[in-house]
This record gives C-alpha cells, sequence and structure tokens, in this order.
C-alpha cells in the first residue's frame, strides 16, 4: 500500500497532473456555478481532450472537474438559488435564505470550508479504507443493492417533496419509465421504442439532466417572469458581506464536519447512491441533531443547514469513487461518464484494477487531496469575481442555457432528433416544475433505472421468483425497514400530523 | 366539481400509467422466457403498476400542500417563443449547419426575450459561436457537419 501511495503521490504531483487540477477545479467551478450546467456536461465535454493523454492525467481532469463544479453549484445554489448541480440543491435551504439577509460572503465561506474539510476527510478515509472498502462493498448482493437503490429514492423523495411525497413518487416513477426505454439489457428485445431507430439505445442520461434541468429551468425562468439574475446583479465586492467566521459558527461547524464527512463518505461509496442522496441525508440528520432552538433556524438561513450538505457532497464525491475504482460500478451519473471514459482508455475498473494498475488508482486519490486544496485557495479569495458570472442580464443568460444544452445535446448523437426530444422533455418538466414536482428524484431514478432492473433480476432469479430475498438477509431486513420508515412517517407527516 | 391543476397532473399521469402498462404487456419476449421469474417486461409491468398506485393515491387522497399558481402572471408569449424557436433550431440545424443556426437561434431569441444591445447581441452570436466552433475542432477534435461553411469555402 505504502508503494502505491508513493507512486500515486509522484503522478499526482507531476506537472502536467497539477495543471489538470487546477484547470479542471476552475473549469468546474464555473461550469457547475452556471444553473443548469453541472459536471456532467464538463466531463462529457472533456471526454475528447482525456483521450489524448493518459489514463492517469485524463482521469485527474476530470476528477478536478467534478470538485469543481460540485463546489461551483453550491455558489449559485446560495447567491440565486438556482443550484448548478443536483448535489448541491440541499444547500440552497438555508443558502439563499442567509444570503438574502445579505450574509452571502459568510454563506459561501461556510460552504468553501466545510467543501474542503469534507473533501480532506474523505480523501484521508479512502485512502486508508480503499482496499478494505472494496471488501465490504463486494459483500453486498443483489437483493442489498435492489435495497440500497429503493432507500436512495425514497430518501430523496421524501427529502425533495417539499411534504408531497406521492408527487415526488410519482418523479421516482416517471425517471424509471424513462430509463426503461430501450432494448433489455441481457435479452436486447426493443421495449417503448414504437420502431424508432433513435429510441433503441435508449434515452440518453445527458439528454435528460440538461431537459429536466437547464433547460426547464430556463424556461421556468422565463414562464414565472423570474429574473435569477436581480439578486446576483446587487452582488458587488462589497455587497457579498464578510466571509470571516464567528467563534460560534465555527463551533457549530466543527461538530458538523466530521459527523456529514462519515456518512457523506459512506453514501458515496455505495452504489448509485451519491452526492445528492448525500446531502440530503445529512441535512436531514443534522436537523434531528442539533437543539431545537437551532432547528428553527433550519431553512431560514443555518450554519449547519449549510455546513451539513456541502462536507457531505464533497465527501461523496471521493467515496464514489470507492465503487467506480474497485468494484467498476459508478456510484452516481458523473462517475458513470467517467466509467465510460477509462473503457474508453482500455482499461476495465473493477477489484483488479487496484493491482494490475496500482498508478490509476492511487494516483486519483492523491489528486483528490491535491484538488481540494486547490478549490479552497482557488474559491475564497476568487469568489466576488467569480460570483460576476452569475449577474450576466437574464436576456442573455438564458439563451446561453438553452444554446450550452441545445449544443451538448446535438454534439452527442448529431441529429435533430434528440433535440425535440429535450425539447419535448423539457416542456413537460417545467409544467411539472410550475406545480412542485420535483425534478432530483426523477434524474435519480433514471440513473438507476438500469442497475435498479438488474439486480432485482439477479434477486428474483436467484430466489427463483420469490419475493423472500426481500427478508433472506439481516442487512437487506435493515435497508428495507429504513425504507418502510421512510414512507411511514412521510405518509404520517402528510395526512395525519396536522390533523392531530 | 373543480379538480386542481396537481390533481388534474397525477390524473393524466394515471392514464400514462395505464398506457405504459399496456404497452409493457405488449412487448414480446422469446418462447423460453415467457414463464421466467424475470424477463424483459417483468420491471416495466411493476413500474406501470407503480405509477397507477401513486397518482390514484394522488388524485383519490387530499393534497397535503396544494400549489396555487397565479396563471395570469405566467410569460406564455415569451415561452413559447423560445420553445418555436428550439424547434425550428432543431429543423435547420442539419440543413442550414451548426454555425448560420445556432447564431440565428442566439439573435433570435436574445431579441424574443427583450434585449435591445445589438453589439452585444452580435458579439454573443456569430462570433461567439465561431469560436465555440473553433474550439470544438481546434481542441476538442470534434468535427461539426456545416453545409453553409462548406458552400462560403471556409471548411472543407
Amino acid at each position: 500500500m505504502i508503494e502505491g501511495i508513493l507512486i500515486g503521490l509522484q503522478t499526482a504531483l507531476s506537472f502536467k497532473n497539477l495543471m489538470m487540477v487546477m484547470i479542471g477545479c476552475f473549469s468546474g467551478t464555473i461550469i457547475g456555478m452556471l444553473p443548469g450546467l453541472g459536471p456532467m456536461t464538463a466531463i462529457a465535454l472533456m471526454i475528447p481532450i482525456t483521450y489524448g493523454f493518459d489514463p492517469s492525467t485524463g482521469l485527474i481532469l476530470m476528477a478536478g472537474v467534478y470538485y469543481g463544479a460540485v463546489f461551483g453549484g453550491s455558489t449559485s445554489s446560495i447567491l440565486i438559488n438556482a443550484p448548478g448541480v443536483p448535489g448541491t440543491v440541499a444547500t440552497s435551504f438555508d443558502g439563499y435564505p442567509m444570503a438574502q439577509q445579505g450574509k452571502a460572503g459568510k454563506a459561501l465561506a461556510i460552504a468553501a470550508y466545510s467543501s474542503f474539510a469534507g473533501g480532506t476527510i474523505s480523501a484521508i478515509f479512502l485512502l486508508i479504507a480503499a482496499p478494505s472498502l472494496s471488501l465490504v462493498s463486494l459483500s453486498f448482493r443483489s437483493p442489498d443493492y435492489f435495497g440500497l437503490m429503493i432507500l436512495g429514492l425514497t430518501a430523496v423523495a421524501a427529502f425533495s417533496s417539499k411534504g408531497n411525497f406521492l408527487k415526488a413518487m410519482m418523479m421516482v416513477v416517471l425517471g424509471l419509465m424513462l430509463a426503461s426505454v430501450g432494448q433489455d439489457t441481457l435479452s436486447d428485445i426493443p421495449r417503448f421504442t414504437f420502431d424508432n431507430m433513435n429510441l433503441s439505445d435508449g434515452i440518453s442520461f445527458v439528454l435528460v439532466v440538461m431537459a429536466t434541468f437547464a433547460m426547464s429551468e430556463a424556461l421556468t425562468i422565463i414562464f414565472k417572469a423570474n429574473d435569477p439574475t436581480k439578486a446576483a446583479k446587487q452582488i458587488s465586492l462589497s455587497q457579498l458581506g464578510s466571509i470571516k467566521l464567528d467563534k460560534d459558527e465555527t463551533k457549530k461547524m466543527v461538530t458538523t464536519i466530521p459527523r456529514s464527512s462519515v456518512l457523506g463518505f459512506i453514501i458515496g461509496v455505495l452504489p448509485g447512491a451519491g452526492a445528492t442522496i448525500a446531502s440530503f441525508l445529512a441535512y436531514g440528520m443534522e436537523r434531528n441533531f442539533v437543539n431545537d432552538e437551532e432547528k428553527q433556524k433550519f431553512g431560514k438561513g443555518s450554519v449547519n443547514g449549510i455546513a451539513a450538505p456541502e462536507t457531505a457532497n464533497n465527501a461523496a464525491c471521493s467515496g464514489s469513487f470507492v465503487p467506480l475504482l474497485t468494484l467498476g460500478i459508478p456510484g452516481s451519473g458523473t462517475t458513470a461518464v467517467m466509467l465510460g471514459a477509462l473503457l474508453g482508455f482500455g482499461i476495465q475498473p473493477g477489484p483488479r484494477l487496484y493491482q494490475t494498475n496500482p498508478e490509476i488508482f492511487w494516483s486519483v486519490i492523491m489528486s483528490m487531496y491535491i484538488g481540494m486544496v486547490v478549490l479552497l485557495i482557488l474559491n475564497l479569495p476568487l469568489i466576488p469575481y467569480i460570483a460576476r458570472v452569475l449577474a450576466t442580464p437574464r436576456t442573455f443568460l438564458i439563451p446561453l442555457i438553452l444554446f450550452f444544452s441545445l449544443t451538448g445535446v446535438y454534439l452527442m448523437s448529431f441529429n435533430n432528433f434528440d433535440i425535440y426530444m429535450m425539447i419535448g422533455i423539457a416542456v413537460v418538466a417545467t409544467i411539472l416544475r410550475l406545480y412542485d414536482f420535483p425534478m432530483p428524484p426523477l434524474i435519480l431514478a433514471f440513473v438507476l433505472g438500469g442497475l435498479m432492473e438488474e439486480n432485482l433480476r439477479r434477486s428474483l432469479l436467484i430466489s427463483d421468483g420469490s419475493w423472500s430475498f426481500m427478508w433472506d438477509r439481516p442487512l437487506t431486513i435493515i435497508i428495507m425497514l429504513t425504507i418502510i420508515f421512510i414512507v411511514g412517517w412521510q405518509i404520517y407527516k402528510s395526512f395525519f400530523k396536522k390533523k392531530l | 366539481m373543480k379538480i386542481s391543476p396537481s390533481k388534474l397532473i397525477s390524473l393524466l399521469f394515471f392514464i400514462f400509467s395505464g398506457y405504459y402498462l399496456y404497452t409493457a404487456y405488449q412487448i414480446q419476449v422469446f418462447a423460453f422466457d415467457e414463464n421466467a421469474p424475470f424477463n424483459a417486461k417483468t420491471f416495466p409491468i411493476y413500474l406501470g403498476f407503480a405509477g397507477l398506485v401513486f397518482s390514484a393515491l394522488y388524485t383519490i387522497l387530499p393534497e397535503a400542500n396544494p400549489t396555487n399558481v397565479d396563471l395570469k402572471v405566467l410569460d406564455y408569449k415569451k415561452t413559447i417563443g423560445l420553445v418555436i424557436l428550439m424547434i425550428l433550431y432543431g429543423l435547420t440545424i442539419l440543413r442550414a449547419g451548426y454555425f448560420l443556426s445556432t447564431s440565428i437561434f442566439l439573435v433570435a431569441s436574445y431579441i424574443i426575450l427583450g434585449e435591445r444591445k445589438w453589439i452585444w447581441i452580435f458579439i454573443l452570436s456569430f462570433p461567439f459561436v465561431a469560436i465555440f466552433m473553433y474550439l470544438l475542432h481546434g481542441l476538442l477534435n470534434i468535427y461539426l457537419r456545416d453545409p453553409f461553411l462548406k458552400y462560403i469555402g471556409i471548411m472543407g
């Protein structure tokens, strides 16, 4: 292991790779900050560049973009309440109210410190625990994976539903339905393709993300006659407020960061889960941990409410590399793109990567820590300047978002069918957004759809069609009981709590 | 009887789920797979039923937090304008090429949204798209077929 760490450190600290981390973090921050544009777009655009480099450098660049975009997303969440990436949605719950109170600088500083701390702690976890964690991950069986995915979906639905759990669950089902379009992975039987060749490979994830976030966000802004840049226009060096934290705020962060890091890292490691679930769960967990007085501040600009999701989403980013590097299973949509890139390099991620390509395995882990340092150095001093990107007038910002969305999808397929499909999905998503049907559950369901079906298939085939696999193993029982608890709590909250 | 828009959406989702379920049952699986514990239509069938259950529950049960939207304040004109513009963009991109269709799309969308700073409109359309294309070609090696640029002799 020590030898591997040294090889990784040597690779990650080479001039070229250091430059890649910096370029990746910087461009990721800018892209992630623009509402609707997230790490998926950025990484997808980076893939052709990375093929010019060796696999370690290519992966380091993509990892830098990933962290940068997650942090950049929190900037737009805080300043204009428009999360650049789903993983920073929870940050906006308290970040935006704090910014509205004239403490935008403070909110951004909390996010920066929390991201740094979460990323650093989880990078250390990863360094120490990666080999053994791969063994733990290997002990998960198909029923556990299936249960974990349902748990992730119900948790996201619960946290993003704003009291309308059934609406969120409808979005989950819709996401899974969209994911079922295309050829069946095992039998190649076409499903819901209506004899259209363009649908035989299914609907692209980038298309759905662009349509439901970027494009529908842009259309919603116009439809509601909102001006998200109105708040950003007021941002100036003086109006961001101080970025200094007082003793009390630091104390709150000190207690929040360790537990959110652990949670974020664990959630990130679990295949299928990721920054979005981690941030929502950390937000919910933190709310339960704090005292009643602090609980009242949640949603109104709580320090813990910003620190928890920001720590967890960065910790989850590091954690999500574990299943990717050790099992070859992406922990999120973004790492799924990276998986595609690795396969393009001719590298098959899996338990043997650790032995066959230690320089890739360890250099990525080492670059994570370097990336965190770069993000902290880059972001905090540059926040007032970077934030000005958000002050682009609405009349220019919206067409540019549409331009990037349309171009991104066109570049993937070079046909106009995908453009029409994206417009269709975006229009539907805009109407759904208008009536508070949440989009994050739909996206997560869409990502997990294929994996979920695969694991259900394996579970049912092993148990010969019996659903007893759901209570055969203690781990599966615990997962299922947690799901029942979440669903039960949501039903209680929606229909009984009010009446009591 | 007045039905809220959210319930109307869930009712539409109920109908959609019904259609999805019907289509799921129509999926042709291999004969040897027909009675297998899991085949290509198993998961879609479960999804269809799940969609029916959740949408039916939402339609029947009282709304916990009804969403009220003032339809009068919505800007239909600009939104529909942008959607039509995007459809036109989809129609023209393969014929006119990326450069011309994208530049015109940007100019038209700035104007639809009320922008009248012509210098910025110009900078953020034709030159912007040209630079973007140059980056795609030069740095990313992504070739964009462009009949217009080919016609005027800029691209091979």
